[in-house]
């Protein structure tokens, strides 16, 4: 067995003012998870240590916390796995207030869920006295979205909400998808219209951390770049996330490089008056310390070929069957 | 103090199914000591029963008769017929608010076979099937917007029932430790099951029978607290749950020599017999030397000939939790696997419209309801067949909402004494915080744990009870000085677990004290000095009462039979 401190963050507003790090050694039995870990410390060392848990099965999300700087769910992780020369640092999730110790605040989180409507909202004229039916297809199609169990794994890591908490988040995205791609559902032009617009889908950097720390199969950068997808084909265009991708495809499919003065004024739209004006400081700024790109757009040399892949993904899309797969055709 | 015309405490598929009933015609509120998507109603994983006939010939007397069959004969017949009744109307209404279920090739909700189940009746998403019906209703509830007032992360303290009228409940806000007084017309409790006392569980930490304790000590009997269901499939020493659809979708159990054993218990049902009859077969496996490798304390469900692809389709939690938990890949090796304590039959007696009973005539309680794993209808007997506890929270949780709507308008609002709930409830927890004290909550929890699992499990008998018994009266001792060392109010874990542990050491007690009683062999209830059922002398209903110096007064009574008599239960 080997000895492991554990390192962890702790904070109790009625008798700290600031937040402090307590160590407590551990002898880690083999195959114990993080969360018995933690019980074993508050039985055996410290009663006083706080955390949420519930289910200990993985399915109720109580016990999402953060393990040196990244959020996992306690109860399903081995501790033996998170020990970094001999220490393993937990902390309460990021993003969100602390209450106590590990317990922060999770209000922000449901707050955002609850923007995107959560619910099934099927077409109220069709009222069947059977159940809706839905293809196997149709339910695998949104069987990776429902495994989400609202743990705030995500919310917690995502980088965007570290600078925006506007930001719809993550998890609350994810949501929308499931609802987005349920056959069932009549409101999907709506759906895809509203997280379109700011704080939704176009504000999500594609970091990956959503994915990469969600304990589920929901993974939300996925869902998030399928309602990107969808939103595109559906022709919801009028906002600045689509137009900054469609403006993106014309300079780079033009030109072979990114026309950085265009993507401003074309995500915003050239008509926009107000939002051309707010973005007339940070230009000014950028062309007074030498940043700003070339006045002139020049095209790279072999833009042809450039071109000759946008020309095949675009044939690609079009006919998906009959054309060669455009990775196999760009190398000839 | 605050108040509503309804309560509803826990926010499972029960209390929020009543909620849904209620809300936009009365002022409702749902408490939870988690948040609503952290029920346990979400761990429920195979399926949910409903005689849909989708897939064979099913029907709705079929079902009926499986559950009464299943229940070894202690269900009351009337209420078994209401469940199943309804239960086709139950799962099409889930379907219709949105919940994902998996289909068949006609497109219509897929069917499975589960133990007990004389046909494919378990409709499932998955294998997290709780998990989609509870998200399906906390959807709802968000949709309900400001119209349902939901208090998360609240925990009751009391319940306050006086001449026999409920008048609310003091609760405490955890972030904050304040104690608050909520003053209701009626209130409801969803409060799940009490399973957390056992070593070996599938059950949440937050299981640990507050409703149920809170309603007893508020002078509700607590009726057939010893049937407690011991799953057959739970993660070796982990005790988490691995669905019975592993079974269903046509897994197999072995024993230490790969022998599929069932065919010497329940040859014509194999692997899908009972739990209560599977569980007790591994059990004598396990006892007899025949267990798995190294400590042959285990036995093994075997999945791989079932393949990578049907596994990660229909059974995609078990491999996950099998993997992360204790490192075996299902694809290729078997899983350690021992019964594990799951599902609480026993609880607060109700009638069908879910009004809980003050005694054992039939008397009412005004304005106090119950449904769900706390309550007993008994819709589950002796003995409760998988997927039919996700199928009584819905219908049930709905007949509740059902009769408070109708009862709590022709209801007064009578006098609370705010001052005087309070002041016992803080009384209370002052006890526990500020005496000088010596013993430690998790050893008292963890000798009681142990005691449970080892003397009133799967088997039980006389002695071992017996001296059960008198370890429980122990460690109650023990814990009136049991040591609170958080002082602190704001979210205090360490109370909160301290009064839960008093609920658990109240709770056992009545467990062992029916389950001495009760001279017979019945479904969960399996004692090896009594190994034959008894129908003369124990065909009715354990009610267990607490009288004045916090002891008990067992009384009984009858089973209600409608269509079926007894008979012997063969699989």
């Amino acid at each position: 067995m080997a000895q492991v401190t554990f390192r962890i963050f702790r904070f109790d507003p009625e008798k700290d003012k600031e937040s402090r790090y307590q160590d407590y050694e551990l002898e880690l039995e083999p195959g114990i998870t993080l969360l018995n870990s933690l019980n074993r410390i508050k039985s055996e060392q410290d009663s006083s240590l706080t955390y949420r848990m519930s289910c200990g099965s993985a399915i109720c999300g109580s016990c999402a916390m953060r393990v040196n700087g990244h959020a996992l769910l306690a109860c399903k992780t081995q501790a033996s796995g998170l020990v970094k020369d001999g220490v393993i640092q937990v902390d309460p999730l990021g993003n969100m207030e602390v209450l106590k110790d590990l317990v922060v605040d999770l209000e922000p989180f449901w707050k955002s869920l609850k923007q995107v409507d959560p619910w099934l909202q099927p077409d109220v004229s069709d009222n069947p006295e059977n159940e809706r039916l839905q293809t196997p297809e149709q339910f695998q199609r949104i069987d990776d979205a429902t495994t989400c169990i609202l743990c705030g794994a995500c919310y917690s890591d995502c980088n965007v909400l570290g600078v925006d908490q506007e930001f719809l988040g993550p998890a609350s995205l994810a949501k929308a998808n499931r609802f987005i791609f349920d056959s069932r559902d009549a409101k999907t032009r709506d759906r895809i219209e509203f997280i379109s617009e700011m704080n939704g889908v176009w504000d999500c950097t594609h970091c990956g951390e959503c994915s990469t720390r969600c304990p589920t199969e929901a993974k939300p950068l996925a869902r998030i770049m399928e309602v990107r997808e969808a939103a595109m084909q559906a022709g919801v265009h009028n906002n600045n996330g689509a137009r900054h991708a469609l403006g993106f495809r014309e300079t780079v499919g033009r030109s072979g490089r990114l026309n950085e003065n265009y993507l401003p004024p074309r995500s915003v739209g050239f008509l926009n008056i107000p939002a051309l004006i707010g973005l007339a400081p940070v230009g000014l700024r950028m062309f007074m310390r030498g940043k700003n790109p070339p006045i002139i757009h020049h095209s790279i040399d072999k833009a042809d070929e450039v071109r000759k892949i946008f020309s095949k993904f675009e044939d690609y899309r079009h006919h998906p069957t009959r054309s060669s797969r455009p990775d196999d055709g760009a190398s000839d | 103090m605050l108040s509503h015309d309804v309560l509803i405490v826990g926010s499972g598929l029960a209390g929020l199914r009543a909620a849904y009933e209620v809300v936009g015609h009365l002022d409702v509120a749902v408490m939870t000591k988690v948040y609503p998507s952290r029920s346990h109603s979400g761990a429920a994983q195979g399926g949910v029963a409903a005689a849909l006939a989708n897939v064979d010939g099913d029907s709705i007397e079929a079902h009926t008769y499986d559950t009464v069959k299943g229940a070894d004969f202690l269900g009351d017949q009337d209420s078994i017929e209401i469940l199943c009744g309804d239960a086709p109307r139950t799962i099409i209404e889930m379907e219709h608010l949105g919940c994902a279920f998996s289909r068949t090739s006609e497109n219509k909700i897929a069917q499975r076979a589960f133990g007990g189940h004389s046909f494919n009746r378990a409709c499932y998403s998955a294998d997290r099937t709780g998990h989609a019906l509870l998200h399906t209703l906390f959807e709802q509830s968000m949709k309900l917007g400001g119209s349902l007032q939901v208090y998360s992360e609240w925990y009751v303290v009391r319940l306050v029932i006086e001449d026999g009228i409920c008048r609310g409940v003091v609760a405490m806000d955890i972030k904050t430790g304040r104690l608050e007084t909520f003053h209701a017309k009626t209130v409801m409790f969803g409060t799940g099951g009490y399973g957390r006392a056992f070593k070996i569980t599938s059950n949440a930490y937050a299981n640990t029978g507050d409703g149920i304790v809170a309603a007893y000590r508020a002078g509700v009997p607590l009726q057939d607290m010893e049937f407690v269901q011991y799953h057959p499939t739970g993660l070796y020493q982990h005790g988490i749950l691995l669905s019975e659809a592993a079974r269903g979708e046509g897994g197999y159990l072995l024993n230490g020599d790969e022998e599929r054993f069932m065919q010497k218990y329940a040859p014509s049902k194999m692997e899908l017999g009972p739990r209560d009859i599977v569980s007790r077969s591994e059990q004598t496996e396990i006892n007899e030397g025949r267990g798995a490798w190294p400590k042959k304390d285990y036995v093994l469900l075997d999945l791989r000939h079932l393949g990578k692809d049907k596994i990660m389709e229909k059974l995609p939690q078990i491999y996950h939790l099998a993997k992360d938990f204790i490192g075996v890949d299902a694809i290729t090796d078997p899983v350690p696997i021992q019964p594990t304590a799951h599902y609480s039959m026993g609880g607060i007696p109700t009638d069908n419209d879910c009004q809980v009973y003050l005694d054992e005539n039939g008397a009412r309680i005004t304005g106090f309801f119950a449904a769900g794993e706390c309550a007993c209808v008994s819709v589950h007997g002796a003995n409760r067949l998988g997927t039919n506890s996700l199928l009584e929270a819905l219908v049930f949780g709905r007949r509740a909402g059902k009769k408070m709507l109708e009862a709590t308008r022709e209801t007064d609002w009578s006098p609370l004494n705010e001052k005087a709930e309070l002041a016992a409830a803080r009384l209370e927890i002052d006890e526990l915080v500020h005496t000088k004290a010596t013993e430690s909550l998790a050893d008292i929890r963890e000798e009681l744990k142990t005691t449970m699992t080892n003397q009133v499990g799967v088997y039980r008998n006389g002695d071992d009870m017996e001296s059960a018994a008198e370890k429980i009266t122990e460690l109650q001792d023990r814990f009136t000085r049991v040591k609170v060392s958080d002082k602190g109010k704001n979210f205090n874990t360490n109370l909160i677990e301290t009064l839960e542990l008093s609920h658990m050491l109240e709770y056992s007690e009545l467990i062992v004290a029916g389950a001495l009683a009760r001279k017979e062999s019945r479904g969960a209830h399996s004692r090896t000095d009594y190994p034959k059922r008894d129908d003369e002398n124990w065909m009715r209903h354990t009610m267990a009462f607490r009288q004045e110096d916090g002891g008990y007064e067992l009384r009984y009574k009858p089973v209600k039979i409608t269509r079926y008599q007894p008979e012997e239960r063969k699989y």
